[in-house]
């Protein structure tokens, strides 16, 4: 092992709570260069893939299309288009398996080979232009939170004007097991990351840029402080603790700010944005491409050669698979993202997505199947919640259909990031009990809102 | 020492009479007149608080009673007798309800319905729903897992087989159930109303076939057998019309091919048989 030190002037800041695995599986993946996929015979690119309105659709079957050419509009202000991953003929729309389990629609695309560019937009002096400026060519190009919840990053960087913003955080703290996507690109591709982050904050309108970075990945942190001060960016190391990454325990880490109960971030001041999200943002202003691409891990103990790799939206799992050397025993779980926030998946061929940071089949070893039991009072939950509620008091609520009380113990704040089920060692369903209270909350204040 | 026994005797009696004369006047004053009608309706009323006539309770049903807004027939639970009684009380004429059951229109019990994944979480139909939708593989089955049964008062949901179904002889008709369920496959139909039609899927016959042995495929042979006005073709399915429901006859006349249209007694006995491994011919 020839791991290199941590630097001495790295800041290294945390929030309370949380919990980390002790086999975090990233070992599997981390030292794998990311490797670009070959062109496949055909995409199946799903039309719905950021949060807000799904997007038009404006080809229809046997359109010819280019590389980087509009396949759908956004429809609305929370909203991105979609761009065709390679060029080639559109079959039409198809349903294939969504990432939620149900069916979802597609628009499949059949390659012909040449992988030819449409005319992309020009080049923008960063440096020089205005906000405005950068967020259009951010939302033409359709970037969006690439690390999981696809939240349209132009409407991120556009808060309400009442709103003071002076922080850009660089989310790079990839603190979910397994995952090495975001750790490879900072590491192969710092200045992308760094340049990205100016981007971000200038299009903001915000000084100070930082890039907060789990010190399990000190190979990335060294890289980026190289680069760091070129383009005036700021590195922060955080104590490798699950959830490091979500966004309000990533925002106490770094400025010691909290985000009070049902507000967003920027309330505290305070932008988050993807290492992904950045690196692709870098391209779409330096060069105009739009997302069509994105870096994903595909890992776990079954697959033969676990590795990241550039795959392009609308590749089938089962393809991507493929490209690992398939799998070396039959696995227990298909997750997309990761193990702690991951969704399961029913079939391979659900498709990659924008937000698709892995692709994780799970040993049948490490998927037992639990009989929960009552709990035990052991506190285990408490501690761990990042957001200082009680699970365990949440938990019983849910069971005995509470949800007047339920609301007093907060639970709408829950961030569902499982912390409080991973370390139960009376294995309760803890976070499904809290999703089914809020799932039963919103449909309770929508009813009555209806009256 | 015995005028101090006297003394406090009488210095008690008067307080006493004080304050009762006080309780009295205060009650005279602000008192609140109460219909003793209303305690004789809460007498008749079942008391199960089972909310199915749309008030807070009995009592408060009662309340509404008394002043009008409500009518004896909302009750769901008493009986022809009790709400006559209670009309009595009342002093008005009684309207003729119908009573109403619940049925839950799915008959997709594990044998019939493929499952699409394993679900290892709380053994809950909302929570189920919340994982991909739920395990089963039609997306408008019967979940099986007894939300509604565990919401019922008066517990006349069963899960058999994995399929939840009403007893029709305990059902009162409340209504608790059908706000339980997630997939919205419970119906309140008039208790007179024998046969079902056991799907609630809109999907196409082609695409409920891959998934369900027992779907509703719409080929209409049950409408073709009734009489004008008996069902409704509502997409790709075929439902009851419940103001105008078919006789029981209507079963063998019709020979649904896929066995979803049923009387409640037939589904009934369908679902105990497979429970214990009898194949049905």
């Amino acid at each position: 092992m020839n791991e290199q030190a941590i630097n001495k002037d790295l800041k290294i800041v945390s929030f309370k709570g949380g919990v980390h695995p002790q086999k975090d599986g990233k070992i599997l993946s981390k030292k794998a260069s990311i490797q670009t996929a070959p062109l496949l015979e055909r995409y199946q690119v799903i039309v719905s893939q950021n949060i807000g309105a799904p997007p038009k659709v404006v080809v229809s079957a046997g359109d010819e299309v280019k590389k980087g050419q509009l396949l759908a509009e956004a429809a609305g202000f929370v909203s991105v288009p979609l761009h065709s991953p390679t060029s080639g003929k559109v079959e039409g729309l198809v349903d294939i398996p969504g990432p939620m389990g149900v069916m979802t629609q597609a628009i499949s695309i059949l390659a012909d080979g040449k992988d030819e560019w449409t005319e992309l937009p020009a080049s923008i002096d960063w440096r020089n232009s205005d906000a405005d400026t950068l967020k259009k060519r951010i939302m033409e190009c359709g970037i969006v939170g690439m690390g999981g919840a696809a939240f349209p990053s132009h409407v991120k960087l556009s808060p309400p004007p009442d709103k003071k913003v002076d922080y850009m955080i660089i989310n790079g703290a990839e603190c979910e097991p397994y995952l090495t996507a975001d750790h490879r690109v900072m590491l192969e591709e710092p200045e992308k990351v760094l340049e990205g982050a100016a981007i971000l904050g200038r299009a903001a309108g915000v000084k100070n840029v930082v890039v907060a970075v789990e010190i399990n990945k000190v190979d990335a942190i060294n890289a980026m402080m190289e680069k760091a001060a070129q383009f005036n960016v700021g590195i922060v190391g955080m104590k490798v603790q699950y959830p490091q990454g979500a966004e309000k325990q990533l925002i106490y880490a770094v400025t010691r700010r909290k985000v009070p109960t049902g507000a967003l971030p920027a309330d505290v001041g305070c932008i988050v944005q993807n290492a992904g999200t950045a690196a692709a943002v870098a391209e779409a202003v330096n060069a105009g491409i739009p997302l069509i691409e994105r870096v994903t891990t595909i890992t776990g103990e079954p697959v033969v050669n676990p590795g990241n790799w550039r795959l392009r939206l609308g590749t089938p799992i089962s393809e991507a698979l493929k490209l690992c050397g398939g799998v070396k025993c039959e696995p227990g779980k298909l997750i997309l993202g990761g193990p702690m926030m991951g969704f399961a998946q029913r079939s391979t061929g659900v498709s990659v997505m924008k937000n698709t940071s892995g692709i994780l089949l799970l040993d049948k070893s490490d998927v037992t199947q639990y009989e929960s039991s009552p709990c035990i009072r052991c506190g285990r939950c408490l501690e761990a919640c990042p957001m200082n509620l009680q699970p365990s008091a949440l938990s019983q609520l849910a069971e005995a259909g509470q949800y007047e009380n339920a609301l007093k113990y907060n639970v709408m704040d829950c961030i569902e990031c499982g912390a409080c089920a991973f370390a139960c060692p009376a294995h309760r369903p803890l976070v499904q009990h809290i999703r089914r209270l809020k799932a039963e909350i919103r449909n309770r204040t929508k009813k009555e809102i209806k009256k | 020492m015995t005028s101090t026994i006297i003394l406090s005797v009488l210095a008690l009696s008067i307080l006493g009479i004080i304050l009762g004369l006080a309780i009295g006047l205060i009650s005279k004053l602000f008192g609140v007149a109460t219909d003793p009608k209303v305690d004789l309706v809460l007498e008749l009323l079942p008391g199960a608080n089972c909310g199915g006539c749309g008030k807070a309770g009995c009592a408060d049903f009662a309340r509404a009673l008394v002043s009008g807004e409500a009518s004896p027939g909302q009750c769901p639970v008493s009986s022809q007798e009790v709400m006559a009684q209670i009309a009595q009380v009342l002093g008005m004429a009684l309207e003729a309800p119908d009573k109403k059951i619940a049925v839950v229109l799915c008959g997709g019990d594990i044998q019939q319905t493929k499952v699409k994944t394993l679900y290892n979480g709380v053994n809950d139909c909302i929570s189920a729903m919340l994982v991909a939708g739920g395990p089963k593989s039609c997306a408008y089955g019967c979940l099986g897992m007894a939300s509604c049964a565990r919401a019922c008062p008066f517990n006349a949901i069963e899960i058999i087989n994995g399929l939840a179904v009403v007893h029709n002889e305990l059902c009162v008709g409340c209504g608790v159930c059908v706000k339980t369920c997630p997939r919205n496959l419970i119906k309140l139909v008039p208790a007179e109303a024998k046969v079902h039609i056991y799907c609630s899927s809109p999907e196409k016959a082609a695409l409920k076939m891959k998934v369900c042995n027992v779907p509703c495929i719409a080929c209409r042979k049950c409408v073709k057998s009734g009489e004008e006005g008996q069902f409704t073709i509502n997409g790709f399915r075929v439902e009851v019309n419940y103001d105008n429901y078919p006789g029981e006859d209507i079963v063998s006349k019709a020979g649904c091919p896929k066995n979803c249209l049923l009387t409640a007694a037939q589904h009934l006995e369908i679902e105990r048989n497979e429970e214990a491994g009898e194949v049905v011919a």
